[in-house]
């Protein structure tokens, strides 16, 4: 366990990331990399020198944990749906499906049937992810450390790795469909023609339209990261305290969190099917 | 907070998951609402039309009591009218039974006067001549007289 204040933050902070060392690399304890391996990092400094070659073995398993779960509640109701009288749990999904449903229909004017179950699984998917910040921040990380693991970070929308991955997906279907629906032709004059039509003002415009185009991923991945993060570290600081005074801040703020996991994985869902409404919309 | 493999790994399970979602979730499910709603508005079209039908039913029977009470009405105004007609009838009867029944009988009374009278007419007539015979005391010759005795009977 780590001892000063600084140390603490930092290690809840840290992904477990099973990562490829260089060979020759001195590892944390002084020994050396003989060659090349995949290894968990056993400190902070590993775990960046691993670069671009590491997996965030935390963040991926428990998002997927939290994906099944939402992919097996929500598939245990649909082959039980019924057109009677719905049970309890089926009243639940049906909620929720009406309510992105809802969504999506004011949003969304084109014709596509992936938006909705796109809008779907972000918004139960993110929510799931979110909620785990409820779980207190030393439980899990505690387990994790009793199993030989030295870290372990469960929420994996505080990690930017998640975040940026799920607006890349996005980014992705928004290029896509902006081809899709208007040509070639048509998306390469709404880049550059647009919002000034004229040939002199290409390159103006085509600055406008990528960096307005790049902004849509960039500002969906950090609002989440960025509010799940900072109320992440809010908790690791609370937990700082002595633990008799912990309830006293601790508790407002999980409470707050039940208006801020919602909101944030709400968001992230009308921005996605806003952007993928406007790639629908031929209107140049 | 490195930026590494996690960013694909997160975004090849975010694809799978939109596409589970999209093949096994969201179309049972929205099956499911978009029948109930049409059966939930079936139900209220046929409890709509059930209720028009109500309420023509029961107008329809609203409107066949009246008419049978009017025909009640009409029969019994007539079953009175033909009563008293009847009535009427029997009265008249009874009457004109009755004015026959006196008739006949003063009919009788007269004839029965009539022949009182004339016995007594006889009578007196023969007593008159034996009372006449025995103030006389003579015979009478009743041929004679009997002329001046009839004569003096009709007169009573």
């Amino acid at each position: 366990m780590a001892t000063t204040s600084a140390e603490y933050i930092q290690h809840h902070l840290q992904n477990l990331t099973f990562g490829k060392l260089p060979a020759g690399y001195q590892r944390a304890d002084g020994s050396i990399v003989e060659e090349a391996t995949w290894t968990l990092a056993r400190t902070s400094s590993e775990a960046a020198d691993m670069g671009f070659m590491a997996v965030h073995v935390d963040t991926l398993g428990w998002s997927i944990f939290m994906g099944l779960i939402f992919l097996g509640l929500f598939r245990f109701v649909a082959k039980r749906a019924t057109v009677d009288t719905p049970s309890g749990l089926q009243n639940f999904v049906e909620i929720v499906v009406e309510f992105v449903q809802g969504i999506v229909k004011d949003t969304f004017h084109g014709r596509n049937p992936l938006i909705a179950p796109l809008a779907l699984t972000i918004f139960v998917w993110i929510f799931l992810m979110n909620s785990l910040k409820w779980i207190p921040v030393d439980y899990i990380p505690g387990i994790g450390m009793a199993l030989g693991l030295d870290y372990f970070k469960i929420v994996p929308t505080t990690d930017p790795n998640a975040t940026f991955g799920m607006s890349i997906a996005v980014f992705a279907l928004i290029i896509y469909y902006s081809i899709k629906i208007k040509g070639v032709g048509g998306f390469t004059r709404e880049l550059t023609l647009t919002p000034f039509n004229h040939w002199a003002l290409i390159p103006f415009n085509l600055f406008l339209e990528v960096l307005g185009l790049l902004t849509k991923p960039l500002s969906l991945a950090l609002r989440l990261f960025g509010n799940m993060y900072a109320g992440e570290v809010v908790f690791i600081l609370i937990a700082l305290l002595p633990f008799y005074v912990q309830w006293v801040l601790n508790v407002p703020w999980a409470i707050f969190h039940i208006l801020v996991i919602p909101l944030q994985a709400f968001i992230f869902m009308v921005l996605t099917v806003v952007y993928l409404s406007a790639a629908h919309e031929d209107n140049h | 907070m490195n930026i590494n493999l996690t960013l694909f790994g997160q975004t090849i399970a975010f694809a799978i998951f939109i596409w589970f979602t999209m093949k096994f979730v969201w179309p049972p499910v929205t099956r499911a609402m978009q029948e109930r709603q049409k059966k939930i508005a079936e139900g209220l079209d046929a409890a709509g039309r059930a209720q028009r039908d109500l309420s023509l039913a029961q107008e329809k029977a609203t409107q066949t009591l009246r008419e049978t009470k009017e025909q009640a009405a009409q029969i019994l105004e007539q079953a009175n009218k033909s009563a008293n007609l009847i009535i009427e009838e029997a009265k008249e009867q009874a009457r004109s039974e009755g004015e026959r029944l006196i008739a006949a009988a003063k009919a009788e009374i007269e004839q029965e006067m009539n022949r009182a009278k004339d016995q007594l007419r006889a009578q007196v007539a023969a007593l008159a001549v034996k009372g006449a015979e025995q103030i006389l005391e003579s015979e009478v010759d009743s041929a004679a007289h009997s002329e001046l005795v009839n004569k003096l009977a009709s007169q009573l």
